[in-house]
């Protein structure tokens, strides 16, 4: 029975859905030179779903369970919302230059940004593979985009083919979980399979479950995929794919292993700390010879889901506040970085090889010092946004008594430092080719926002206790 | 006057927030940016000497104290307070960075503002990291060091400044980060980050080993210590002047007193254990490393192998009172920490005077290497006679700074190892003969060649610089009593907290 306060309850991600609809239809009427007006509504709409969801309509759960609202999920809900804004500030001139900036690549972001936002508040198997699919679906899209590019082709291909593969082990995962505890409720899950006579089917979903969420964070040794989309896609997309999704990668791991199978967590946190170690060996190693900077920062995306594994694998609140900080600082930092290479790029200009950016502290001395900010702040070197997220994370695994881990987490974090300071090398110590100030680039906005976001990663540095304060406070951790 | 004010929180963000403003001047008016920079560094300096107004000299206990909540969750503060060991570190850094940017204001001329703006945003992160009483805090101001000086060194340095810098920032890197995990571990052990509460609480002997080679990584690094030394000479040789100066001035000096402030409160009992690992890499710092500036052709090689051999010193005495202290001998153990502290002080003054003197040479010859210089005393008078002190200070002349500190190491050393102590003082004798052999070929002879006779002596701002410097050098020397009143009672406290032993 669907009763009013279960449709209150989900009252942002209805909006959404309405909303996205009638932007859809709007759009079909705006003539190219009013794209602006699709532009603007975008972001209005973000903008009022995120103050639904502070609101708090409704209960705490809707439709018996199946959807879930709580701390986590209004965290995860509030950043990615805020990071898909600052995407669609920075994706506009980008968009605007190369013939792409369409009424499409904004429905398709809203309906992926829909999808985060059930799967992070999913209360059964089948939100969590419904929010999900329609995320995935959503991104293989927007990496076609530019249909007329090889790579993006190529690139959504891979990506389709891959994601569909990881999608079926998820679910061949989730049939066996629900074989072995008989239901699709996370809570009851979490319950029966502590007492499952199956134990062996039930950890025989585990392993694929882990796969698939393996998968879509782009944990080696399943990160084939992310270099060659991250790369190919136009970086109006890869903006997008490479910030929001992570935070719901969390927001599916924590529903799916921690209200799920958190009673058998020994299992899969072994699992998740092989990930780990892998995917800070790989990322960290494969970045360094990197020389297409969109490649560098996807396999930088590969170490980084490794240290947010160590939050993970820490198995208890303080771990998971720790990992979610980590997601949230990683999806600032990661917008900012990928908004640079578009704020550099002109029409038959990419400035996506980490050459072009040489010299810019001739060029653009302010530009060079919010990069280096960026890049400072991906590095972990305090007191920037992202040395506090590997610090916790750190912490994490110290107090889960894995000090081994995370003296891994701290060498590779050493090893990564050097195709950071490459980058900051290129800027500030080489000369630029040509050395004319670089033309005024993209629009106002554009310039003022991500002047913002990248000088708050200076700030957030400085005061991080309120933003952890409310992680801490979504996982019930008293101060 | 100054009672009431937050004190030390104004010198570490009055030259970071004064770095904006600099920044802000351009590269199209360098004037403004040199001037601002200086009126910034120079107030610096005058609040800072308003410490010691109020400093009770008697008392080991941290002054000043500021204690507010950073991280409410994690029982993380922004706790900042001075002792007399951290108060003389704090003037040095003010003092030294004044005349920094007194150097750069002729021999930058490029990108002034960016130049002015990194040393006063390095200054603000030295004094925190000599503030810090909260070890997450020292551990934010002690890495975010190193992005300045990344900076500095990578766009204003030499040829091999990249090699150099990217050198520099990775080993330091290197070095701190399994700090941070000793730090966590600790954070564990305790629930705080209080450099207090950490030196107080009971550790196995087991996990005072491994928290005690996680501090030695990160500070042996700093210091540097043989041998994981050999970032200093390049970053000094492609460093501009006054980043060499900084560095050797002060920021060596870090490693030094995170020894002081970490390890020995911390590790008491896996320290003294493991003393003889330290004392064997300090006599080898000061010995072979004296041996290879010998045979040193750059200028700036040279004083930089000297710097690492005279830190030696430093490790040493602080190391070696660690035995003197638990075989009962409180007052030996005071003079070793008393004498490392004040050959850091005067170490600051000399090696940032020597490196100053280079930086005169090189802006006039645009070369370090000694074979281009001779009879430069020919040229210039007024500079060769600075030099020539400063050298004599460098070998330990008594009468001068660099006396006093090498010759409590080596009284201390003597009275816990004769052997130890002859060889602490088989140094001096290469030290001399290094440095003097320097002076020799660079200062003394005939004119070398036409570079030189064209050679001008220094200009006021130059004199001024060398002048303050020596000074300090002749005034420490002559006159250490004030350095060791204001450093007598924490180091007291020190030493009884050492000698007990925290195995639990």
């Amino acid at each position: 029975m669907i009763s009013l306060t279960d449709i209150l309850t989900l009252l942002p991600e209805s909006f959404l859905t309405v909303a996205i609809c009638a932007l859809l239809l709007l759009d079909v009427f705006l003539r190219p030179a009013q794209r602006s007006i699709t532009h603007y509504l975008a972001i209005a709409i973000l903008g009022v779903t995120g103050w639904l969801v502070l609101q708090h309509y409704g209960t705490p759960t809707a439709f018996g369970g199946m959807f879930v609202r709580d701390g986590i999920a209004d965290v995860l809900k509030i950043f990615a919302l805020l990071t898909t804004a600052l995407v669609f500030v920075y994706a506009r001139p980008y968009l605007r230059d190369r013939g792409l900036f369409v009424g499409e690549y904004y429905v398709l972001c809203l309906f992926a940004v829909l999808g985060m936002m059930l799967l992070v508040s999913a209360g059964s198997l089948v939100i969590v593979y419904l929010g999900l699919e329609l995320l995935a679906l959503s991104s293989y899209a927007l990496v076609a985009l530019n249909r007329d590019s090889q790579l993006s082709s190529e690139a959504a291909m891979k990506y389709f083919v891959l994601g569909a593969l990881a999608s079926g082990m998820l679910l061949y995962g989730m049939s066996m979980i629900y074989g072995a505890t008989g239901t699709l409720d996370l809570n009851k899950i979490h319950a029966a399979a502590a007492l499952s006579s199956q134990r062996g089917m039930l950890l025989f979903g585990v392993v694929f479950v882990v796969v698939g969420i393996a998968f879509k964070f782009g944990a080696a040794p399943f990160h084939m995929w992310l270099p060659d989309v991250y790369q190919g896609a136009p970086t109006a997309v890869t903006v997008f794919i490479g910030s929001a999704p992570k935070l719901a990668a969390f927001g599916m791991a924590y529903r799916m292993l921690e209200s799920g199978l958190g009673s058998v967590g020994p299992h899969w946190q072994q699992m998740l700390a092989v990930l780990a170690v892998l995917s800070l060996a790989i990322g960290n190693i494969a970045a360094i010879m990197q020389s297409n900077l969109k490649r560098m920062l996807a396999y930088s995306t590969i170490s980084h889901v490794g240290f947010l594994f160590l939050g993970l694998v820490n198995g208890q609140p303080a771990g998971y506040a720790a990992a979610m900080f980590y997601a949230v600082s990683y999806a600032l930092t990661a917008t900012a970085a990928f908004g640079m290479i578009l704020l550099l790029s002109r029409a038959g200009f990419e400035a996506e090889e980490i050459s072009d950016f040489k010299g810019l502290n001739q060029r653009a001395p302010w530009y060079a010092l919010l990069m280096a900010l960026t890049l400072f702040s991906l590095a972990g070197v305090p007191p920037l946004f992202g040395f506090f997220g590997k610090f916790l994370v750190l912490k994490a695994a110290v107090d889960a008594g894995q000090v081994w881990l995370a003296i891994v987490g701290a060498v590779f974090a050493i090893i990564g430092i050097y195709y950071y300071l490459r980058v900051v090398k290129v800027m500030y110590f080489d000369d630029a080719d040509d050395a004319a100030a670089i033309a005024k680039p993209a629009d106002a906005p554009m310039r003022t926002v991500i002047s913002v976001n990248a000088l708050a990663l200076l700030v957030l540095g400085l005061t991080w206790g309120p933003l952890y304060g409310w992680c801490a406070k979504a996982l019930g951790i008293a101060p | 006057m100054f009672a009431n004010w937050p004190l030390l929180s104004i010198l570490i963000w009055l030259p970071i927030l004064g770095a904006i403003p600099v920044l802000l001047a351009g590269d199209r008016r360098p004037d403004t940016a040199r001037l601002l920079a200086l009126v910034v560094a120079a107030l610096t300096f005058f609040i800072s000497l308003g410490i010691l107004s109020g400093f009770d000299q008697s008392s080991a206990a941290m002054q000043l104290q500021e204690n507010h909540v950073w991280i409410e969750t994690l029982n993380v503060r922004y706790h900042l307070g001075v002792d007399g060991i951290s108060v003389a570190l704090v003037l040095l850094t003010t003092f030294t960075s004044v005349l920094v940017i007194i150097l750069g204001w002729g021999s930058v001329d490029e990108k002034v503002s960016q130049y002015m703006a990194a040393m006063l945003v390095l200054e603000g992160l030295m004094v925190g990291v000599f503030c810090a009483m909260d070890a997450l805090l020292f551990y934010v101001f002690f890495e975010g060091m190193l992005i300045p000086m990344f900076i500095l060194i990578g766009v204003w340095g030499g040829a091999r400044r990249v090699y150099a810098t990217l050198k520099f920032f990775i080993y330091t890197f290197f070095g701190s980060i399994f700090m941070l995990v000793g730090l966590i571990y600790l954070y564990f052990k305790t629930g705080s980050f209080e450099l207090a509460t950490l030196a107080q609480v009971a550790l196995s002997g087991k996990e005072q080993a491994w928290l005690f080679f996680a501090f030695l990584i990160a500070f042996a690094v700093k210091v540097p210590m043989w041998p994981v030394h050999t970032w200093l000479p390049d970053a000094h040789v492609e460093a501009p002047t006054g980043g060499s100066v900084v560095l050797a001035a002060i920021m060596l000096k870090i490693g030094g007193y995170g020894f002081i402030r970490f390890s020995l409160p911390i590790t008491p009992d896996a320290s003294t254990e493991y003393a003889w690992v330290v004392i064997a890499m300090s006599l080898i710092a000061v010995v072979y490393v004296g041996y290879v500036a010998l045979v040193q052709e750059d200028m700036k090689k040279l004083i930089a192998y000297s710097s690492i051999a005279h830190m030696g010193f430093v490790t040493l005495g602080v190391f070696i009172s660690l035995a003197l202290a638990r075989g009962g001998n409180a007052t030996g153990a005071a003079v070793g920490i008393q004498g490392a502290m004040v050959q850091m002080i005067s170490h600051g003054f000399i090696s940032g005077a020597m490196f100053a003197s280079v930086g005169v040479l090189y802006d006039r010859m645009h070369t370090r290497m000694i074979r281009d210089y001779g009879g430069v005393v020919n040229t210039m008078p007024r500079f060769a006679t600075f030099f020539v002190l400063f050298a004599m200070a460098n070998c330990g002349l008594p009468g001068t700074s660099g006396f006093v500190g090498e010759f409590w190491v080596i009284l201390a050393a003597f009275q816990s190892n004769a052997l130890v102590g002859a060889l602490a003082a088989f140094t001096l004798i290469i030290g001399a003969a290094y440095t003097l052999w320097l002076v020799k070929r660079v200062i003394f002879g005939e004119v070398a060649n036409d570079n030189v006779a064209a050679l001008t002596d220094m200009n006021a701002r130059e004199t001024f610089v060398l002048a303050t410097l020596a000074v300090a050098v002749l005034l420490f020397g002559l006159w250490p009593a004030p350095l060791g009143n204001l450093m007598d009672a924490p180091i007291a406290e020190l030493v009884k907290h050492i000698v007990i032993s925290k195995g639990a």
